[in-house]
């Protein structure tokens, strides 16, 4: 499959080449390159194996100061939430009633913590945190849900440590047809 | 001709859908209408006043009647605590055929509409390429493209279906984050090639330009097969709502995973697992196990007229009309009841049957005053068909309220009026 794919991308290539100035004719081969060297600042994927985090860290007590001025309005002072959907502590997957589901309870992976955080939030201002204020307010979070000790320095190390509540409770469903 | 030579096909007043290829169902339908209606008899007409001056003349850009600028888009207050977040439901009750005005194609934001320059954005594809690869939208104009017309669902729509309660509600705010238009872009495997797929890559992760960097992952192999970049949407560049400058469009699946803003793609081993693909758009299981990735969406039919808080005048004959898609194939059948499931008649699919688009859907039923239930059933080509309300809510539960695709109920009472019931 990738063989094959391989060669008809080099036809391609040596196609275009042979067409020369006609290129915008045939049309392939219009980006331009460029390194992932020079995506740094662009790319802030941060997956669960732990590629996408940056330098940076701290712990959940200088956590607590940056979410009690820059999350709590949205999000409660405990993190209790001014709506379901923004509710981060607490929960229980295995609860008799309806469980409520939050990074706490529900999240499969802390790599979505730091992800989500420093692209999307604070809501008000994304992407206005460092790394190092992501590090901090995501360790008040998951200490906030008993995940992590109050005293860890959070950095790309031991994040990739982290173990989440609800790791095993998710079915990849992605080839059902 | 006389009602008595409408065939009935099902209980309750449902009339053969052959009915409406001849003249044969216009005739009764102004037949019976005007005996009963009766207060335009005798009415003499006269030439209208815009028929004596001339109108205005030709303009850059259309607008609609005034007379019919009441068809809008419902959406929820703004809220200070979302910046820029929410929806909006696409007019269904008032629409027809299968094609969705921009202006009116639902929309759900995360954190609001970016304003784009299109001459600054770029879309980059990187990762596991052999060439990581920059492109500007003049770039991808240049390439050649594809149009097919889709539906477009979000995961959410209908949800409320899932709750204990029927919610009073019309078409538009119960089913109306669905719409269908023509989209025009660059297969994504095009671009893909371009760069170079490693052989490790199994993976796409795709992310918006927008305030929420909106990020999805999609499985290469579904990357690879009919998903575009879409830059047109019913023959226009695609509205900022939708995307401009560009968006992915991922056919017959939730609407999120088509990422407008689109500004980068990048192939990796694992997904990205973003918070839009794990603490929400999964599905929880009654057994408290959630699925990720559940992509397509459901064999399922709406109703949209007559529908929610409408009301029907008086008796007579009535066109029952709405939509049905599924994110699996084309739309085979769809089957109306006018007696709440108990006895089903074939209705016209009127519009073609493309795969993954709207399909409208038609049948005349005739209403003798007293209550009844109409409800829809869409079949789609691989066979799948609608379940009920009760038995997709069983086998799901209701923790998670995505996907919601089970037959929907519209009572009509004595009254005519038009409700959303669980039958
Ligand atoms: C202006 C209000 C606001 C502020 C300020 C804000 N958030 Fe949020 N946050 C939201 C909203 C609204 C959502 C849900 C967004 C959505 O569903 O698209 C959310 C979602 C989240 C989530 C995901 C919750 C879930 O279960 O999916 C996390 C985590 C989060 N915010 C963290 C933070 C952190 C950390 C800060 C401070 C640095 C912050 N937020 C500041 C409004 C806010």
């Amino acid at each position: 499959m990738s063989m094959l794919r391989k060669r008809i991308t080099l036809g391609a290539l040596s196609f275009s080449l042979c067409a020369g100035i006609s290129s915008a004719v045939f049309a392939q081969s219009l980006g331009s390159p460029i390194s992932e060297s020079q995506l740094r600042g662009f790319d802030l994927i941060a997956p669960p194996d732990g590629s996408g985090y940056p330098e940076g860290g701290g712990t959940a007590i200088q956590g607590k100061v940056i979410f009690e001025s820059r999350c709590s309005a949205c999000h409660g002072m405990e993190g209790e939430g001014t709506s379901a959907a923004t509710r981060l502590v607490g929960g229980d997957m295995q609860s008799e009633e309806r469980p409520i589901r939050t990074v706490g309870s529900y999240w499969p992976h802390a790599s979505t913590l730091f992800d989500y955080v420093q692209r999307a939030m604070p809501a008000d201002a994304p992407k206005s945190l460092s790394s190092s204020e992501v590090y901090q307010v995501i360790a008040y979070i998951l200490n906030m849900n008993g995940i992590i000790e109050a005293s860890l320095v959070l950095n790309r190390d031991s994040l990739q440590q982290v173990q989440m509540p609800n790791k095993d409770g998710f079915i990849d469903s992605s080839q059902a047809l | 001709m006389s009602k008595q030579e409408l065939e009935k096909v099902a209980g309750n007043g449902l009339i053969n859908r052959r009915h409406l290829l001849g003249l044969g169902l216009a005739g009764v339908g102004v037949a019976a209408s005007s005996s009963l209606l009766g207060a335009d008899a005798g009415m003499n007409l006269e030439i209208p006043s815009w028929s004596k001056q001339p109108g205005p003349g030709a303009s850059g850009y259309g607008s609609r009647s005034k007379f019919a600028d009441d068809m809008k888009r419902l959406s929820g207050n703004p809220n200070p605590l979302y910046p820029g977040g929410g929806a909006s439901r696409s007019p269904l009750h008032q629409l027809q055929g299968s094609i969705t005005p921009n202006s009116l194609h639902f929309e759900r934001h995360h954190a609001g509409i970016p304003d784009i320059d299109p001459s600054q954005h770029k879309l980059v594809i990187h990762g596991l390429v052999r060439q990581p690869l920059v492109f500007s939208y003049e770039d991808l104009l240049r390439y050649p493209m594809v149009s097919k017309i889709y539906f477009l669902e979000c995961s959410g729509n209908s949800g409320t279906l899932f709750g204990p309660n029927p919610a009073d509600g019309t078409a538009q705010s119960i089913h109306g984050l669905v719409s269908g238009a023509e989209w025009t872009g660059i297969p994504l495997s095009t671009l893909l090639d371009e760069a170079g797929v490693e052989p490790e890559a199994q993976w796409i992760n795709a992310v918006g330009a927008d305030a929420a960097s909106m990020g999805r992952s999609i499985p290469l192999n579904r990357a690879m097969d009919d998903v575009m970049i879409a830059l047109f949407q019913n023959g226009e560049p695609v509205r900022p709502e939708q995307g401009y400058p560009m968006r992915l469009f991922v056919p017959g699946c939730e609407g999120n995973i088509s990422v407008k803003w689109l500004t980068q793609i990048k192939l990796s081993t694992e997904p990205g697992h973003f918070r839009d693909e794990t603490s929400k758009y999964t599905d929880t299981r009654l057994d408290r196990k959630s699925l990720q990735f559940t992509y397509p969406m459901g064999t399922k039919s709406v109703i949209t007229s007559p529908s929610g808080k409408m009301k029907l005048e008086r008796q007579g004959v009535y066109q029952v009309s709405g939509i049905a898609w599924s994110g699996r194939g084309s739309i085979r059948r769809v089957e109306v009841s006018a007696d709440g499931g108990r006895t089903w008649a074939d209705a016209m699919i009127q519009s073609h049957q493309s795969e993954k688009a709207l399909a409208r859907f038609l049948i005349p039923w005739e209403w003798s005053g007293g209550d009844a239930i109409l409800q829809s059933r869409a079949t789609d080509s691989q066979g799948n068909v609608q379940p009920t309300r009760t038995s997709l809510v069983t086998e799901k539960g209701n923790i998670s309220t995505y996907h919601f695709h089970g037959i929907q109920s519209w009572a009509v009472n004595t009254a005519g009026d038009v409700a959303n019931v669980y039958a």
